[in-house]
């Protein structure tokens, strides 16, 4: 059973953001294997652990996206792919046409992804890789199962779970909650030293570079939040006075009641 | 000429909340860019109630249970023969599912999860917040049709009063290499904090797992929904659904309390959208305070349960 992981390099989630311009200011950041690729990439190495086979971890990304790859080689992924490339001039579509057409390139039964890189947020990346690739998705997974030629996945929903059976090749994108990822052991961080990541280009992959950064979604501006002025603070030594209080907020103010 | 075309999804006969929402911001970018506001359905009952909120036709495809593909076929059927300006979604779990896949099927982008849409110079342009609301960006989504989903609570849902809209149906074919085996409700009315106007929110200040059920008591009495910090759903206190943050779930609620959380700014992101907060902590320092509308600085342990008998006294009224 052989499966991609497609993950993203991200400022790690304790950073406080600055803006330059219309994008953020990398300066200083530090970058992480985006949170919910990681558990993609547990839930790979299980499979391989279970059932032999390749996990090929594909990153598209300039330089520095290199460091989430032999992370993610030390702690069991088989195989490495980078696509070189400015990713934040891309859109999520454009990204997606990129990974598709890496992933072509790798044999495969599964594609996982995070449900959503961390920072950008849009949720986008993985239906869309899996309509370029004509492959069946379950989104947003808790647990998953794979057999022969098909999959069962648990789905987050509002308040429930689904359960879905789905035919492979298929795309899934993972949820917290899907397992537990490993940290990279000593002899993991040497065996993937001996690894070669392969590198590619975007031609290299047959990707006109016009379409991959068209930008069908332009960020036009970006700006800090409004600084929140903070508001009344009281005491609540008396729980009773306390409780009045929050009453008439609720009521009056927030009109919930 | 139908301007914006928005995705509704029905539960127990009536139109989603979210689903009401993005037809009212729907009708005033239709309003805006000139062109019908016209809705996408699986069950002709929703005809009624978008009409109210102003959709003038209602195209409905008869797929009972959703599924991404069969979905997507229906759908993208509509936006052809439609040819919308606008394509809106709610930014429900199947609504976050679909508008990728069709805005890859017809190659064009997706502004998600926005809290501000407006016409702009014949484009549509949004606000989307990033890194869980530490910097919002404005972006203009070129393509036809411009595709969006909105974040639940971001838009208020208004009604306007027009009669029922027109049913046209759509042929919709339900099969798909993806089938729902059975779908778990795990706590029979327990309501999603994605959704929920009101959530109450434990931190580790509650101590330990069984005092989530101080925060019950209180979600429960005033109809709200349950919420977790990240070190409380990593302490395995409580299940991963109920956590706000930025690894968690970003909300914008009318109403937060937040007890027992001192405010990471993981945690911070993820709520401090909502409009009224009210925090309760013992420590005058924690950072949950900067963004609190009314901070109380107490025990959680006393105040609670009295607070949540006088929410029961009020709601008795």
């Amino acid at each position: 059973m052989n499966s991609v992981v497609c993950i993203s390099h991200v400022p790690d989630t304790e950073s406080r953001i600055k803006v330059t311009g219309n994008k953020i200011d990398e300066t200083g950041l530090k970058f992480i294997v985006s949170p919910y690729d990681e558990f993609a990439l547990e839930e790979a190495i299980r499979l391989k652990e279970k059932s032999g086979g390749d996990v090929t971890v594909l990153t598209f990304g300039p330089d520095r996206a290199q460091q989430c790859l032999r992370e993610a080689l030390a702690r069991g992924a088989t195989k490495a792919l980078h696509v070189k490339g400015e990713v934040s001039d891309a859109d999520s579509l454009g990204i997606a046409k990129v990974l598709a057409a890496a992933i072509k390139s790798v044999p495969h039964d599964v594609v996982f992804l995070g449900k959503q890189g961390v920072g950008t947020d849009n949720g986008l990346v993985g239906p869309m890789v899996a309509e370029l690739l004509g492959y069946p998705q379950v989104n947003v997974i808790t647990h998953l199962e794979i057999g022969d030629g098909k999959l069962v996945a648990h789905r987050e929903i509002e308040g429930a779970e689904e359960v879905l059976e789905a035919l492979t090749p298929a795309i899934v994108t993972a949820q917290k909650g899907l397992n537990e990822p490993r940290y990279a052991s000593l002899k993991g961080i040497m065996a993937a030293k001996k690894i070669v990541i392969d590198v590619k280009s975007l031609a290299d992959l047959g990707l006109d570079e016009g379409d991959v950064f068209q930008q069908r979604v332009v960020v036009v501006a970006m700006e800090m939040p409004a600084e929140k002025s903070g508001g009344r603070k009281i005491d609540g030594s008396d729980p009773n006075a306390a409780a009045q209080e929050i009453i008439k907020y609720i009521k009056e103010e927030a009109k919930a009641l | 000429m139908p301007g914006v075309l928005v995705f509704t999804e029905i539960k127990d006969g009536k139109l989603k909340k979210a689903s009401r929402e993005a037809l009212s911001i729907g009708r005033q970018l239709a309003e805006a860019a000139g062109g019908d506001l016209v809705a996408f359905a699986s069950d002709a009952a929703a005809a009624e109630e978008a009409g109210r909120y102003g959709a003038k036709k209602v195209y409905v495809a008869a797929i009972p249970a959703y599924t991404t593909e069969a979905y997507t076929a229906a759908l993208t059927q509509v936006v052809n023969d439609v040819q919308p300006s606008v394509l809106l979604f709610a930014g429900t779990s199947n609504g976050r599912d679909l508008a990728p896949r069709v805005a890859a099927r017809v190659n064009v982008g997706v502004a998600s999860d926005v809290d501000r849409l407006e016409w702009l110079n014949g484009k549509l342009r949004a606000r989307r917040p990033v890194y869980s609301g530490k910097a919002f960006a404005t972006v203009e989504v070129t393509g036809t049709p411009a595709i969006a989903t909105t974040r639940p609570n971001a838009f208020p849902a208004e009604e306007v009063g027009g009669g029922a809209a027109e049913v046209v149906n759509v042929s919709a074919d339900a099969a798909d290499r993806v089938k729902v085996v059975e779908t778990k409700v795990p706590e029979a009315g327990e309501l999603s904090v994605a959704e929920a106007d009101i959530i109450v929110s434990g931190g580790r200040g509650l101590k330990e797992a069984a005092n989530f059920s101080y925060i019950r008591d209180l979600a429960h009495a005033i109809g709200g929904a349950v919420g977790a910090s990240r070190a409380t759903v990593d302490a395995g206190w409580i299940d991963h659904q109920h956590q706000v943050g930025q690894t968690g779930r970003v909300v914008s609620p009318n109403l937060y309390i937040a007890a027992g959380v001192s405010g990471a700014i993981q945690h911070l992101a993820g709520m401090s959208s909502s409009k009224h907060i009210v925090a309760i902590n013992k420590d005058p320092e924690a950072p949950i305070f900067r963004v609190a509308d009314l901070g109380v600085v107490g025990d959680l342990f006393q105040i609670l349960p009295v607070l949540t008998e006088e929410v029961k006294k009020a709601k008795a009224h």
